[in-house]
């Protein structure tokens, strides 16, 4: 039998709207598995890679310490590294928060406008969450490839079912993927 | 007879021979003939201005913007070709990486000339420039338009528009360099005497989502949008209706 492709997959600074269209691929995913299996990923709970692998998706950028740190583990185990998504390619509606990035405390700014100041937010004790096990939020949100080499990119939001299905399937049989018209979508 | 033979030329384009009225440009020439030239900046009905550069075409060897270089007897133009695409692909790109284009928030998705013009090109894959995610202000102030300068590419569709054929004068451009912007003849829009009826705030006029119309958005379903299914071309091109006592003198093109 042939060597199946490891994949591994994981959801950054994004809405997990992108895996949930790997799911839509629906049927096709049992053919999918034909030729890959998975490694590290949300669809399958493992927290840590089991070994190295050979295609590494990463939906969302990185927002807080956390992703980078996953980010690189992934670019460290990953042969092909996969940036799926427009959260993932140019930081996608979490970077709407950049926009304040020109502040003189950018980070504060943006905390007491989420749990503070909206006039929709109810926090009477206008506590700002602080945990220690929560991951400390980074100054701006960067996209993938502003943290690490990204060797592919797939656009959308999310990237259909279909382009999916097209594209994980062309790298897990060695192909070159290609994107016919209606496969760029940039929303 | 003879004035007909000298009122007409022709000029080559990737190959095909091309029939030229005097005194059109060489996109005038080439929508004319059906051959679609990229462009962002130019529209029909409005005063060339050969500022995008995406219609760059080789002229014996220079590349030059098609919208405002004239056809001339036996040039030779490549349009479509593997060079003038990656300078197109880099130009738009560009466009992307200086302002803040977060399709899928936009209401121009679907509809946006930018957006098209990167799917037209196949761009997919990151580019070498930052995102300079600049922080330009938004102008709801009008009761029916909004402004967002976010997602500006300084066509100016708008200032063409409202000047030459609105007469209103609403728009024109403010600062220089990569402080360039688009900018209003009041202090907000509101104070201004612009309106939904003009053809600078007619859907399409800008190619982008920076100049909206309120409770409009979001009226197509995604999937029938128009650049959903086919690519940009000559036959979605935007075309304005211009009444002939506005048509400026050097827009006069149509041979005698
Ligand atoms: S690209 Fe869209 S679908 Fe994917 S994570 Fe971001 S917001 Fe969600
Ligand atoms: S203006 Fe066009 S390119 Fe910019 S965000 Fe809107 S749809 Fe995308
Ligand atoms: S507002 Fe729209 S039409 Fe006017 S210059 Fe900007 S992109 Fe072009």
């Amino acid at each position: 039998m042939k060597k199946k492709k490891r994949l591994a997959t994981a959801s950054l600074a994004g809405c997990f709207g992108c895996h949930m269209s790997l799911l839509d691929m629906d049927e096709r995913l049992l053919e999918v598995l034909e030729h890959v299996e998975f490694d590290r990923s949300p669809l399958m709970d493992f927290k840590g890679f089991r070994q190295r692998c050979d295609i590494g998706l990463i939906e969302g950028g990185c927002c807080n310490e956390d992703n980078v740190h996953v980010l690189r583990q992934f670019r460290e185990n990953c042969d092909v590294l996969v940036a799926i998504g427009q959260c993932a390619i140019m930081g996608g509606l979490p970077v709407m928060r950049n926009a304040i990035m020109h502040a003189d405390d950018p980070l504060r700014e943006c905390l007491e406008e989420a749990y503070n100041e909206s006039p929709r937010v109810l926090n009477p004790g206008n506590h700002i969450p602080n945990d220690p096990a929560l991951p400390l939020l980074l100054d701006k949100v960067y996209t993938c490839s502003e943290v690490v080499h990204i060797d592919f990119q797939i656009p959308g939001c999310p990237p259909s079912g279909d382009t999916l299905y097209q594209v994980l399937m062309a790298l897990a049989t060695g192909k070159k993927p290609e994107f016919s018209y209606g496969m760029i979508k940039y929303d | 007879m003879s004035e007909t033979l000298a009122s007409t030329f022709t000029i080559q384009v990737d190959g095909q021979t091309v029939t030229v009225q005097a005194g059109q440009s060489i996109m005038e020439a080439c929508d004319a003939a059906g051959i679609y030239i990229p462009r962002l900046c130019d529209c029909e009905g409005l005063v060339p201005q050969g500022s995008c550069r995406v219609c760059c075409v080789d002229i014996n060897g220079r590349i030059q913007a098609a919208c405002t270089q004239p056809a001339a007897p036996g040039q030779v133009i490549g349009n479509e070709t593997p060079t003038l695409n990656a300078h197109r692909r880099t130009l738009v790109e560009m466009l992307f990486h200086e302002g803040n284009h977060l399709c899928p928030i936009c209401e121009a998705s679907g509809r946006c000339e930018l957006q098209a013009m990167a799917y037209r090109l196949g761009i997919t894959q990151a580019s070498p420039y930052p995102y300079l995610q600049p922080v330009r202000p938004v102008d709801a102030s009008h009761p029916d338009i909004a402004l967002d300068n976010n997602r500006c590419i300084l066509c100016g569709r708008c200032i063409r528009a409202s000047r030459d054929i609105d007469q209103k004068h609403v728009f024109d451009y403010v600062g220089r360099g990569i402080h360039k912007r688009i900018g209003v003849s009041a202090a907000r829009l509101a104070e201004t005497d612009a309106s939904l009826e003009d053809e600078a705030i007619a859907r399409g006029t800008c190619p982008v989502g920076c100049i909206l119309r309120k409770r409009e958005g979001f009226d197509t379903p995604v999937g029938q949008r128009l650049f959903d299914r086919r690519p940009i071309d000559l036959d979605n091109a935007v075309q304005h209706h211009i009444p002939t006592q506005a048509v400026p003198a050097h827009i006069e093109s149509d041979p005698p």
